[in-house]
This record gives structure tokens, sequence and C-alpha cells, in this order.
């Protein structure tokens, strides 16, 4: 039989607000623990919430960008024990949800549904210790509340997905959504996008869903699309041989590469829900989305078509792999404006792709300006290729520099044109044979002499304008 | 009781203008506790060393010329669920064992700004569920005017600290009653806001949907006062009325000339017939003093009190949820965090508190919350809008507070359905949101005080203020003698 994958993903998001969802605690991540705590995130008797209305607006940016319908919505109250908990009830938006009803729009143009995009509170963090630090043989847990009323919305998409790379994709495009709005960083490692996939397996071409499994503890879009294919080849086996699939809660483990059943216990919960007394609820007025929706810049597939229109109708695949990878880290403003000041496209795409990118975070740092001033100079023939991507390895290093000053330092300054022609004329004049058998026709001897320029010029000349210098003399 | 027979007005003219020092007037206050609160046990903890702190405070600005505030050197009492800042706070209950709050309350800082003097901590049915203080774990509160009688509760420590004469004034909190009947049953004046008017902030929650902080005093003009020192909106509560509240102290004395008073027959039947008729002597001083009195009927009042029953505890079975050893209060050991949580709440919780729990948690259970849960909030719906039927022809309710006068202490203490009915004719402003008010207006056959409930629709605190005026002044005799 032939199965079919249904997918399904729900992703937590860090909000990347200043301050905590319900009190006047810095929102950070990596802090000393317990240190941005107060009577509210810790849940103190007596203390009480207030919504943090910059973790709204980003939950409503993320709700306009995912073509949400934003709604009147509530808090309600989810109960269970747990240390991490301080209040032992976690407040979060239960039956009606700040956003809901709207879509993504993968690369490829395929549309996944989103059910809804809700807010609610992070929990503290534990840390168990003592004899290897696994929760079974722990001595004692430690308990870091920096965390604990951090804001979150939860973004859960239909299932509306059939492959591990559609769902990679999704994750990619909505991170990059995530990180356009500035609701979030985006960052898996540290847990400010957290994702979950629902999977199930049902005979290709029939409608009804099977029984699926919620897979947990995926830390990177690698690890999800792994898990993902690890976990659809566990329930084909176990359907293959006519066994069922039970419904439950599974654990990542990367290293194993497997999943597993996590403790029945964290199953069993009646979570009680029932309204947050302590808080009014929220209603967006049409003025408040409004300003919202006109504070948000352009999203990653309209940044990724406007880089798309400077090729016209040439952007090759790889180059539209390229564009993918320049929109996702926010390096497109610099492309797009080194070729407003005349660079070619494919140059400032490929350096923005290639070599920025590989920088990482110290990449995303570089001013705009050095940027185009390093392609401008590129382009110019004033720096070789090899020279440039040096040169923007140290303006990166040190984001103060300017790169013509650096590329002067590096010995990299381009001869000016007179001394290109003496230096060619000197090469030429000591090796007058090779030259005579240039001129008459012998192209490949150009490697030769452009060789002999640079070991001259002690590499400063531009190997491509050796060239053109050397055509110029023979025709 | 030497500061018995001056109310919080007085006192603080008298401080005010220098007449009196603060300090004197605390110190007299504490010898008072000191001397005769062993037997009463109004106070959990005395605040000896805070208070005089605060009251040469007061007396210093004074000296200086400032105004140290409305309530300068007005000694109050302070139910023990109110937070106070490196003071212990303890909910009457053993859980919360050695926790002492890192902040005020926000009623706490606005007394301390009014220049009040917090002389204690006041005693409590246990996290504010019970009618007669006697659920708190430190042992029950007696009444000042029968010692073998209860206070009534939650709030009986600040009730009755008021009626003994150890403080002209006092903060409660009312979830179903837990203001207004300890005021009927101790002969003071107590009286429940309307919901969001005065800040929840720093008052540990039971039901957060009910809980109201609210004043107890001597006279009707002093609770005013008192009121108006804490009223008002406080961004720290979203729940809080977000606008200032209008004074209601300089027009307590209208009157209740062309008052449209609907006596409500279903706050009254049922009720012992002293009580009832207590009521209709009240609705005949009105009436004398120009009132338009008649009588109305709301039958759904009735349903109040089954429908507090299930969202005051499922509401209380998650706020008291944290309190489960990890972070303050008691920590019984165990195995593992689980036991460990078990454990503590185990020991640390009483009975009335524990059956509470089970019953939030068992109404708010899968399979369960249409039929509980929910069905009491259409319940709730229903009682509001019954209410505005009845304020479309009334301008304010009467009706009894209590359906009896003080009982014996041990004498419900067994009969929970018994206990909760103490609760019956409070309830509805509760679900309501309304502002409600217990006046005294003379005694039962027993000698003990009774009280009558004056109730009014949303933000109508002013007009609660001045019918329940004309009330007192109408009153047969005050129940004095209670601190002797």
């Amino acid at each position: 039989m032939t199965w079919e994958m249904v997918i399904g993903l729900e992703v937590h998001c860090e909000l990347a607000s200043a301050t905590k969802l319900f009190c006047g605690c810095r929102n950070a991540f990596g802090d000393e623990p317990n240190t941005n705590i107060c009577p509210i995130c810790l849940g103190l008797p007596g203390s009480l919430p207030v919504l943090n209305a910059q973790a709204v607006e980003l939950a409503m940016r993320i709700g306009t960008a995912l073509h949400c319908e934003i709604r009147p919505s509530s808090f309600a109250r989810k109960n269970y024990f747990y240390p991490d908990q301080a209040k032992d009830y976690q407040i979060s938006q239960y039956d009606e949800p700040l956003n809901a009803g709207g879509w993504l729009e993968l690369p490829d143009g395929f549309r996944v549904g989103v059910t809804r995009a809700h807010m609610e509170e992070d929990t503290g963090k534990l840390t168990h210790v003592g004899e290897g630090g696994r929760i079974n043989s722990a001595h004692h847990a430690l308990v870091d509340y920096n965390r604990s009323g951090v804001p979150l919305v939860e973004i859960v998409s239909e299932p509306d997905m059939r492959s591990s790379a559609q769902a990679r994709d999704y994750a990619a495009e909505l991170r990059g959504i995530l990180m356009a709005t500035g609701a979030s960083d985006g960052r898996m490692e540290e847990g400010s996008m957290r994702v979950d996939a629902n999977v199930s397996l049902r005979p290709a071409g029939t409608t009804a869903f099977g029984t699926r499994c919620e897979i947990k503890n995926l830390n990177s879009l690698r690890s999800l699309g792994r898990a993902i294919e690890y976990e659809a080849a566990r329930q084909m086996a176990l359907l293959e041989s006519g066994e069922r699939v039970d419904q439950e809660t599974r654990h990542w483990d990367e290293a194993a590469g497997r999943t597993e059943p996590m403790r029945s216990k964290e199953e069993a919960n009646d979570y009680r829900y029932f309204p947050e007394p302590d808080l009014v609820p929220l209603v967006p007025d049409a003025a408040w989305q409004e300003r919202v929706r006109a504070a948000m810049g352009p999203m990653p597939a309209d940044r990724r078509a406007a880089l798309s229109a400077l090729f016209g109708d040439t952007a090759l695949g790889a180059q539209a792999d390229q564009i993918r990878a320049v929109v996702d880290l926010g390096l497109d403003t610099m492309v797009e404006q080194a070729v407003g000041a005349g660079v070619p496209a494919a140059l400032a795409l490929a350096r923005a792709a290639n070599e920025l990118a590989a920088e990482g975070d110290r990449g995303r740092a570089l001013p705009i300006g050095s940027f185009v001033t390093l392609v401008e100079m590129e382009a110019k023939g004033e720096l070789s290729a090899t020279q440039a991507k040096a040169v923007l390895r140290a303006a990166v290093a040190d984001v103060e520099r300017d790169p013509r000053q650096l590329a002067r330092e590096m010995g990299f300054e381009a001869l000016g044109a007179d001394t290109l022609a003496t230096a060619v004329a000197d090469v030429i004049a000591a090796h007058p044979d090779e030259w005579a058998r240039y001129m008459s026709g012998e192209d490949k001897l150009a490697g030769y002499f452009i060789n002999e320029v640079m070991t001259a010029t002690a590499n400063k000349a531009n190997g491509k304008e050796v060239a053109a210098e050397l055509r110029r003399l023979r025709d | 009781m030497s500061d018995g027979t001056m109310g919080a007005v007085e006192l603080a003219a008298a401080v005010r203008s220098g007449a009196r020092s603060a300090r004197a007037v605390t110190e007299e206050a504490l010898a008072a506790v000191a001397a005769r609160d062993d037997e009463l046990h109004c106070f959990l903890r005395v605040l000896g060393d805070e208070a005089l702190e605060q009251a040469d405070a007061v007396d210093a600005a004074v000296a200086r010329g400032q105004d140290p505030g409305p309530l300068a050197g007005v000694p109050v009492g302070l139910k023990d669920n109110l937070c106070t800042r490196g003071i212990p706070t303890t909910c009457a209950s053993r859980i919360l064992d050695g926790w002492r709050p890192p902040y005020d309350a926000t009623v706490v800082r606005m007394l301390r700004q009014a220049g009040a003097i917090a002389v204690g901590k006041t005693n409590m049915d246990e996290f504010a569920m019970g009618s007669s203080t006697e659920n708190s774990a430190f042992g029950p509160t007696r009444n000042p005017h029968g010692r073998d009688r209860v206070p009534g509760g939650s709030s009986g420590g600040s009730a009755a600290a008021v009626a003994a004469g150890f403080t002209p004034i006092g903060l409660g909190s009312d979830t179903g009653g837990s203001i207004r009947q300890p005021a009927a049953l101790c002969g003071v004046v107590g009286m429940k806001p309307t919901y969001g008017r005065v800040s929840r902030y720093g008052l540990v929650a039971f039901a957060s949907s009910l809980d109201q902080i609210g004043p107890f005093a001597t006279t009707v003009e002093d609770a005013a006062l008192l009121f108006d020192v804490i009223a008002g909106h406080d961004p720290l509560d979203s729940t809080s009325l977000p606008y200032p509240s209008p004074p209601t102290f300089e027009s307590t004395g209208a009157g209740s000339e062309g008052v449209r008073v609907g006596v409500c027959t279903d706050l009254i039947d049922g009720c012992a017939p002293d009580v009832v008729a207590r009521v209709r002597e009240a609705a005949d001083a009105l009436s004398a003093a120009g009132a338009k009195v008649e009588e109305i009927r709301i039958p759904e009042l009735a349903y109040g009190l089954s429908a507090y029953y299930l969202i005051a505890p499922a509401e209380a079975s998650s706020n008291l949820a944290r309190y489960d050893g990890v972070r303050y209060g008691l920590r019984v050991d165990a195995e593992d965090a689980a036991a460990m949580n078990t454990a503590t709440r185990t020991a640390g919780f009483g009975a009335e508190v524990k059956r509470r729990i089970m019953l939030g948690t068992y109404a708010l259970s899968a399979g369960y919350y249409d039929a509980y849960y929910a069905q009491a909030q259409r319940v709730r719906t229903l009682v509001l809008e019954a209410f505005a039927r009845a304020y479309a022809s009334c301008d304010v309710l009467l009706g009894a507070t209590a359906p009896t006068t003080a009982f014996a202490l041990g004498e419900k203490v067994d009969d929970p359905m018994a206990m909760y009915m103490n609760d019956v004719c409070t309830i509805p402003s509760n679900l309501a949101g309304h502002p409600a008010l217990s006046v005294p207006f003379g005694t039962g056959g027993d000698g003990l005080p009774i009280g009558v409930q004056v109730l009014a629709p949303a933000l109508a605190e002013g007009l609660l203020f001045q019918v329940a005026r004309v009330v007192e002044a109408a009153a047969p005799s005050p129940a004095g003698g209670a601190g002797q």
C-alpha cells in the first residue's frame, strides 16, 4: 500500500518585546538566573497580571502577516501543577484566540492553512542537578523564573503538509515571517522558536485522518525533517504489520535519531480551562489594527519578488536559492542598495548570499554603506574577486572601518590605469618571444602574461584589466 | 475603650489640628488590644513598633505644617489577606507559614498615604472561606457582644476589632458577604464596593471575579471616609475601573427624600422573625424620611447561593494551586516534587479550604464544566439581569444582611450547608458586582446586633451611604457596651 503523510505544525514563538507579558520585568535570554523576576511573574499571593500592549501588537503583526482575522479575544487559565509554573496555571488564550483563520504561502506557491495564532505566557526553566542531570536520577532541581511570563505566540497550522520537506519549508518560511515582523529573533537553538509536529499516515487517495502522534523537542529545521521521516517510517511499519498507532506525545532524541513516547503522566492532564478573571477581554479596534498593519515592513515573499525583479526574467535556479537565503537573513536591503548604486545584481547577490551569509549574525551587522562600497570596488575592477572577499571578511570583523581603507592597508590598492599599462609593457618587453606567439594567435599565452604581471605588481593588478590591456595591444 | 467614643472623622480632625498626637492615639489602641484581645482574638499579629513609627511620621508631618491625610492617626485593622511588606501575611492558613510579602497591597499603601495607622493583621476564616472566623488555623475570634458567639466571617477579626473599640475602622474583603455579614453580627457598618472600585492588587485571591476590599466602621460617615481613601483606579489591577471614584464623604448626609426604596422580600423571607421586624422598621424609617418605599420581588436571587458555590470554589481551586511548597510558605518534604506538593497541601490547608478546592476542581473538570461552571455563569447573568429590572423601578434595595443574629461558637462548624446559608442574602451583590452595605439597626430578642442591608446598582456608592445614614439615624438604640 502507498501511504500519505499528513503533517500539521504547532510553533511556539517567543515575542521580542522589551518586557514580559504581564509585568515590567525584562524579557531577555541568557541573564543570570532569577534576576528578571517580580511578585507578578513569580505568582506571589496577591499579585495580578496586566497585559503588555507591545506584546499584543507583535502578536497582531504575526496574525496580519499570516492573513488571519484579528478578533475580539480573551484569556483563560490552563491549570496544571509543575514546579516551573509559578502560579500552577498558565495564562493562555483558549476558545477566543487573537488571530484565527489565516494561511502561509510557501516559496513554491503552496498555501498551508493557519488555524490560529494565540497569545500565552512561557513557564520558568527547570535544571535537574546531581546524578548526571537526568530527570529520574536527579537529586534536586533548580528553577529559573527569568523565562516565567515571557510572551509567546502559538501558531497552529492546519494538517495541510504532505512531506517532511514541506514541513521544513513551512517552518523556514514562518521563521522568516516572524523575523520580518520584528515579532521574534527566530532563534531555534535558544528556544525563541519551538516546533512541535503532528504526524499521521493514511492510505494514499483517502481523506480520513489516521491516528496522529505529536513530536516534541525539535530544535532545528534539520531535526524537524529527520523526526518526521523517522516517525512516518515507524508508523508505516506498524500499519503494514497490521498494528495500530497509539495517539501519544513523543520526544525526539536527536542523538539516537528516533522518537520515544513521553511519560504517560503528562498525557493524563485535565487542564480545567476557565476564563481568566484577573484580565479583561482583549478587543483590538479597527484603528489599532490599522496602526499595526501600517507599521509593518514587507514580508519575505514580497522581498523575494522585489529581488527577483532586479534580474528581469533572467534569474536562474541557483539565483532563486540565493535570493531566498538573502531574504531569510535579512540581507536583501544591502543587495538592493548596491544594485541601485550601479553594481550588477548577480555580483551583489552572490557576495551577500555566499560570503556575507557565511558570517551569520556578524554579516547582518555590516553597515549597508560598507557593503555597497565593497561590491562597487569589485564591480569597477578596483578589487579582484579574491581581494573583495578578503576585504569583506575584514570589514565584517571590524564594522567601524571603511572598506577602502581596509583594502589599502591590505595592499589591495588597485593600480592606476597608467601604472598597469606600464607594468604590462615592461613584461612584454622582457618576453619578446612569447609576445610574438601571442600576437600570432596563441591566445592561451594571455594567462602567462597575466601571471607575470601579477608577480611583477605583487598581486595588485586586476587580472581582468590585464587581459583587457593585452587584447587592446594585440588588436 | 478610651477612643471608642471617637470616630475616625473626629480622631483624624484632632490629630490634623494637633489637638491629639497620633502616637498617643496609637498607644491607646495598642494598650486596649494588649489588655483585651487575648480573650477576643481579633488580631493574628499586632504591629506595635511599625504602628508607632508610622504614628511618629504623622505627628512629624503635623509639626512641619503638612497635611498627613484624611485618616491622620486613625488606627486601622487589616484583614490578614492584605499583603504588608515584610510583615507576615497568613490568610489564617498554615500553608503561608513564614511568608513575608515583598510588597504592600495597593490599599495598604493608600491607607498609609492617608495617614492611617495599621495596628495589626486581623483574624479571618482561612483564605476567607467561611462565615464565622472559626476556620482560622489559629483559633476563632469571639464576638465582643457575646463571648460565646461567633463574630461572623470571613472578616471576623476586623469587624470584632471595630466592635470592641480597638480600632475605629478596619479593612475586610467580601467575596460572598465576608464584610457585611460579620458587620451585621458585630453591630458595625460594613460595606462591599462595586467590583473594580477598589484595587485587588495585594489582596490574596479567593475568588477573583467576586473579591472586593471594603471598609468597616462604627458609623456610615466613617465608612464613607475610608471608602474614599481606598477607592479609585489602580494600573496594577486590570479589573480596576478605569476612572476616578467620585467622593462620597461630603454627601452622606443628603437624606433619602424621594429615593425609591425597594424592600426585597426575597432578601427577607426565611430570616429570623426579629431580623424581619428590624428590616421592616428600617423601611418605615426611610418612608418617614421621605423615601418612596415599596415591596419588590426578585425571585432569581434565590439561585445565587448555588451559583456562588460553584463559581467561587472553581476560581479558588485555581487561585490556591500556587501553594505547592516550591517557592514560599510551608514545605513538607517528600520523595519527589509531586509527593512534596501533596504532603504540603495536606498539612497546610484546613478542611473547609480542601472541601472547596475539591468542589471547584470537580466543577471545572472535563465533562462537568458545562453542567456546573458554565451553568453557574448563566445563573450569574440571570441574577444581573434581574437586578437590572429591579433597578428600573427602584434606586436602592433593602433586605436583611444575615438570616439570624450571631450564632454560638461551634454551632454550625460541622454543618457546611447551614454555614453556607448565612450568605444567602449577601451573595447576589457579589455575583452582580454591585455595592451593598450592612448598617446596624437594633437587636434581636437575644440582645445581639442586627444589620440591615442596603443594596445599590453599580457605581452608586454615594447613594448607598446616603440611604444607610438615614437608617443609621433611625436605629432604635446602638448596640453599646460591646467593648466592656
